[in-house]
């Protein structure tokens, strides 16, 4: 096959596997902070996702996201169904993999995203109504924004916004349509009275573990190359992950004690904000955007907590504020002589980089957010998103699956 | 005299009624979780495909040991606290205790079982 690489498609390959894997485990990472009798339901929030998404993704989503652009707003239908999209290498997105294969890598950033929202939904979402927000939501916002970020003639992508691997599509949209999902469903029984203790916190250690391995195709692999960028994304997300544990060890340790929950968040946190940059920066900068990252979504929990609002698992905090950052520390950090493809950032003598950041993180924060209030409204009045006080109270696997985790 | 009550119930009212205990100020209690069924008989839970049936359910129980004049209010406030009014809301038992002691002090009897703010001295206080 012409201009096809065998390195290249091989390790794009293998960071399509890690980034799908990265939503069971995150499942985990969830399914691990909930009672018990929410067990499974919060498991299959994420896990459903992996079928709904996909077929989604198959018939419109891929299109939607990047087809033949549409005002630099949408993309058309022209790739429906994956029509045309095959072993031949488009040179607009990937000029050394199939096509298909770059499309099969999008799937999965796709079903993750919609699947990180879920940590707002759990314990009480009646499960009817989070299949259609999440439909509505993959196809009204996830793939619009995508198109604007990374879409060839998306307004974003032509401003200049540099967005690596997802910090902007991903994350601020998942952690502002939490928030904005949280202000409508009614807070879980019981909230705020101290009966939230996490159930399995072994298997939330699993799932941040697996998503750090995961984070490694997420980014290493938005590289789209098995080349020196590829490994720059990996080092500067290991990096970035590795100060923020350490971070947020210091200040629960201030607090009280180091917290095992708090130390795996901050991992998480640390992938999140280096999400965007992984690919422009260096490891030093990783170092700090990390490192910032800890306290700014550690006390980003505490300030949601103090408004006593319901954003049960924190994707507000964890994703939202992480991912702002993260866009926003690329204008920072960036620098060409990490990737001359990209764009120097304020550091390096280019303030109109962080201001071209700041206003593509700040009309996706308000684009998701709206959107977000919209659609749960609706489906408020209609369906009804919450299950009632009772099935709550026995729990959703029993109530919504008619199973239980434990015999 | 002293009495145990236990009380069996389900296990997602355990909070409610653990809160409402502590309201009336009876601090000290233990729960163990256990299973089983009366006339309720089970339930049938979700397979692969299909349903299969579960007889043994999930209770908790609450073991509480207090002065005779406290018991009937403990047991009214386990029995608001813990109805659903379907099937299954469980029993209370109550027994005779011949005596308590309080293994860090030595303390027997009715001593063994006062604590600071617990009902009784909530009762004095108010002058009842």
């Amino acid at each position: 096959m012409e201009g096809i690489n065998a390195g290249d498609t091989a390790w794009v390959l293998i960071s399509t596997a890690l980034v799908m894997m990265m939503t069971p485990a995150l499942a985990f990472f969830y399914g691990g902070m909930v009672h018990k009798k929410n067990v499974l339901s919060t498991l299959n929030l994420s896990f459903i996702l992996m079928a709904l998404i996909s077929i989604q993704w198959v018939l419109v989503g891929f299109s939607l996201a990047f087809g033949k652009s549409m005002a630099g707003l949408i993309g058309g239908l022209n790739l429906a169904g994956l029509a045309g999209v095959g072993s031949e290498p488009n040179a607009d997105y990937a000029a050394t993999i199939p096509f298909l294969l770059f499309a099969a890598y999008q799937m999965m950033f796709a079903v993750i995203t919609p699947a990180l929202i879920t940590g707002t939904f759990v314990e009480r979402v009646r499960f009817k109504a989070f299949l259609i927000f999440s439909l509505l939501w993959a196809t009204l916002v996830y793939d619009p924004v995508a198109h604007w970020v990374w879409g060839v003639g998306g307004i974003l992508r032509g401003l200049g916004a540099l967005d690596f691997a997802g910090g902007t599509v991903v994350h601020i949209t998942a952690g502002f349509s939490a928030l904005a999902f949280a202000s409508v469903i009614r807070p879980r029984r019981g909230f705020g009275n101290g009966h939230m203790e996490p159930h399995n916190i072994p298997y939330s250690v699993l799932g941040a573990g697996l998503l750090w391995v995961g984070w490694f195709g997420f980014n290493g692999g938005s590289a789209l190359a098995a080349n020196g960028l590829a490994v720059t994304a990996l080092v500067n997300t290991n990096t970035a992950a590795a100060a923020a544990a350490a971070t947020w060890m210091f200040l629960s340790w201030r607090d009280n004690r180091p917290s095992v929950l708090g130390i795996i968040t901050g991992a998480v946190v640390g992938l999140v904000a280096i999400t965007p940059a992984a690919g422009f920066v260096t490891p030093l900068a990783a170092l700090i955007i990390g490192a910032v990252a800890a306290p700014i979504s550690y006390y980003a929990i505490k300030f949601r907590q103090r408004r006593r609002l319901d954003e049960s698992l924190d994707v507000w905090a964890c994703h939202g504020m992480g991912g702002l950052w993260g866009a926003l520390a690329t204008g920072l950090f960036a620098t060409k002589a990490v990737n001359a493809a990209g764009a120097d950032g304020l550091f390096y003598g280019n303030p109109g980089q962080f201001l071209v950041q700041l206003l593509a993180a700040a009309t996706t924060v308000v684009f998701a957010f709206v959107m977000t209030l919209v659609i749960a409204n609706a489906l408020k009045r209609t369906v009804g998103l919450s299950v009632t006080e009772t099935e709550e109270q026995v729990g959703l696997d029993i109530a919504e699956h008619g199973e239980r985790a434990y015999a | 005299m002293t009495k145990k009550i236990e009380a069996i119930i389900r296990e997602e009212k355990l909070n409610d009624v653990k809160d409402a205990l502590q309201r009336i100020g009876i601090v000290g209690m233990n729960v163990t979780e256990c299973r089983g069924h009366g006339r309720q008989g089970g339930i049938e839970l979700m397979g692969r495909s299909g349903a299969y049936k579960v007889d043994l359910l999930p209770r908790v129980q609450i073991n509480i040991v207090l002065s005779d004049h406290n018991v009937e209010k403990a047991i009214e406030t386990i029995c608001q606290a813990a109805q659903t009014g379907n099937v299954g809301d469980g029993l209370i038992f109550v027994y005779p205790v011949d005596d308590v002691v309080r293994i860090r002090t030595g303390e027997r009897g009715r001593a063994a079982l006062m604590y600071p703010g617990d009902i009784d001295e909530r009762r004095a206080a108010s002058g009842v």
